[in-house]
């Protein structure tokens, strides 16, 4: 039978040798095999202090962007929860009212956006559906918690703060080469 | 305060000092080995308990004492109890009959850094460490359990097998020391007159049974994880296991000052004449010792992260057929060395 790879060994019930037998240089073989390791550099990560680098299009918990204005991007035009293959979206859109410009970029907004993050695959298909560059995901990664409840992210958890704008550069980026 | 007086407290000290020692010891070995292990294998091992996690060990201990100390309900009550008692009692029994150290003077009394000088030394050392078997038959029988069973009926008879090898190696020893006290044995390997240079033979023998009287791998049968889910301590928990876990590393450790006292000259170092004042001579000494213990234990645990478990087999071979016949000429070349240099 013709072997897989070049690898294979012809197994053999030869009597061991002296050597062989006495296990001395086999065994200080494979001491000094693991004395090698001793001084290798770990590969352990101390994760809290030392964080690996996520790469540049890792996809994490999502952000609603606003404008430079500080008004919210969203139009509730629904294409982001059309293109969810697990159907994580939901939104209830809203008119603007008047004076609310300053809030809301677009006549239309949405009054509440909910992503189940329980449901959401993150696989960043609503960011590539959405038309008005709302939406995108980020490096960060959706934390743990205890009640199935609050794993429903909506509006207070995903649109950014003014203050503090999630960059999203990187993304953009990546958007733009993909057109 | 008279002589006999200075001379209790002084020995009541020593005990004091050696037990808490041996158990220091003992409890950092843990850590050690932990570490040891990891850095073999390209890891960082514990390090979040205190810096570089030297706290682990009390984390440990503190997590032993609160886990809930369990007792099946069909074992024999008294002697689940009394296994990892024995266990612990006979692996810190036999420190006391270590020479720490050449002789000290202490308020105008000169003492030697060692708790009994027993004159049949030795053999109070092989009697103690096969009673130290019984704490592991009692508690794996006591268990009530197949895989305790296994793991005791496996650590009996290992230790009966390597326990001659040991012995017969060991005499070998005795016969060109021409005595069975440890002191007088590592006071005559003074400066480098190490027995290791001619005894090496009788050296290999004696650490390749060391390994397997402490249930160190590449001899851990006993407790074998992949085999008896641990082996005798398969129905222990909280401190019970801690007390069986605890004794195996002061087994080590005692093992490893026996093996540096036998053939490595104990507290006796190059050059150590150079060196007048006694005292400084003395506490020298003991670090000297100290650090051959230590690197006995490090190749204790070089060993168990690079060998893997020998089968059951393999191991009553090893024992049977080669270690007793190896030993047994290396006896008889000895005497009949001695014999023709007379």
């Amino acid at each position: 039978m013709k072997p897989l790879t070049n690898r294979a060994k012809q197994v053999v019930n030869k009597e061991m040798t002296f050597s062989e037998k006495i296990y001395l240089p086999a065994v200080l073989g494979g001491l000094k095999t693991t004395m090698s390791h001793f001084f290798k550099k770990q590969a352990t990560v101390r994760y809290p202090e030392e964080v690996r680098p996520f790469s540049d299009v890792f996809r994490g918990k999502h952000v609603l962007k606003r404008d430079e204005n500080g008004a919210e991007r969203c139009t509730a035009c629904g294409l982001c929860a059309v293109a969810c293959p697990a159907e994580a979206i939901t939104m209830v859109a809203a008119e603007r009212e008047k004076g609310e410009e300053k809030l809301y970029r677009e006549e239309k907004y949405a009054e509440t956006y909910e992503i189940n993050m329980l449901r959401c695959i993150f696989c960043g298909m609503c960011e590539e559906a959405c038309p008005k560059e709302a939406i995108f995901l980020t490096t960060e990664i959706t934390p743990a918690n205890y009640d199935r409840s609050n794993f429903i992210y909506g509006k207070d958890k995903l649109v950014e703060d003014v203050n503090h704008r999630t960059d999203i550069t990187t993304r953009q980026a990546h958007k733009n080469l993909a057109k | 305060m008279n002589v006999d007086t200075t001379y209790l407290i002084i020995k009541s000290l020593m005990v004091l000092t050696i037990f808490g020692i041996t158990l220091l010891i003992a409890t950092y070995l843990t850590y050690f080995e932990r570490k040891v292990a990891a850095f073999l294998q390209d890891r960082l091992g514990p390090d979040r308990a205190g810096p570089f996690g030297i706290l682990q060990p009390l984390a440990d201990a503190g997590k032993m004492f609160f886990k809930e100390d369990f007792i099946p309900q069909n074992s024999a009550k008294s002697l689940f109890i009394l296994g990892p008692g024995i266990a612990m009692f006979t692996a810190l029994l036999t420190g006391s009959i270590i020479p720490w150290g050449p002789q000290i003077t202490l308020f105008g009394e000169t003492f030697d850094f060692q708790i009994a000088d027993i004159n049949v030394g030795i053999l109070f050392i092989m009697g103690v460490v096969s009673i130290g078997v019984y704490g592991i038959m009692i508690g794996g029988w006591a268990s009530n359990n197949k895989y305790s069973l296994f793991g005791a009926i496996r650590a009996s008879s290992q230790m009966i097998s390597y326990e001659l090898a040991m012995g017969l190696s060991i005499i070998a020893i005795v016969m060109m020391s021409g005595s069975l006290s440890l002191k007088d044995i590592v006071a005559q390997q003074h400066g480098m007159n190490w027995n290791v240079f001619y005894q090496p033979l009788g050296f290999i023998i004696f650490l390749v049974s060391a390994l397997a009287e402490c249930n160190r791998a590449p001899f851990d049968l006993a407790e074998c994880e992949s085999e008896l889910i641990g082996g005798y301590h398969t129905e222990y928990s909280s401190m019970k296991l801690g007390f069986f876990l605890f004794a195996e590393y002061i087994n080590m450790f005692i093992s490893c000052a026996i093996i540096s006292s036998l053939y490595f000259g104990g507290y006796n170092y190059p050059f150590m004449d150079m060196i007048t004042d006694p005292t400084v001579q003395g506490l020298i000494g003991t670090a000297v010792l100290f650090g051959k213990i230590f690197f006995f234990i490090f190749l204790f645990m070089w060993i168990r992260w690079t060998l893997p478990r020998f089968r059951y087999d393999q191991l009553m071979h090893l024992g049977w057929k080669m270690l007793i016949p190896l030993a047994l000429a290396n006896m008889l070349v000895t005497g009949a060395v001695i014999l023709f240099n007379q």
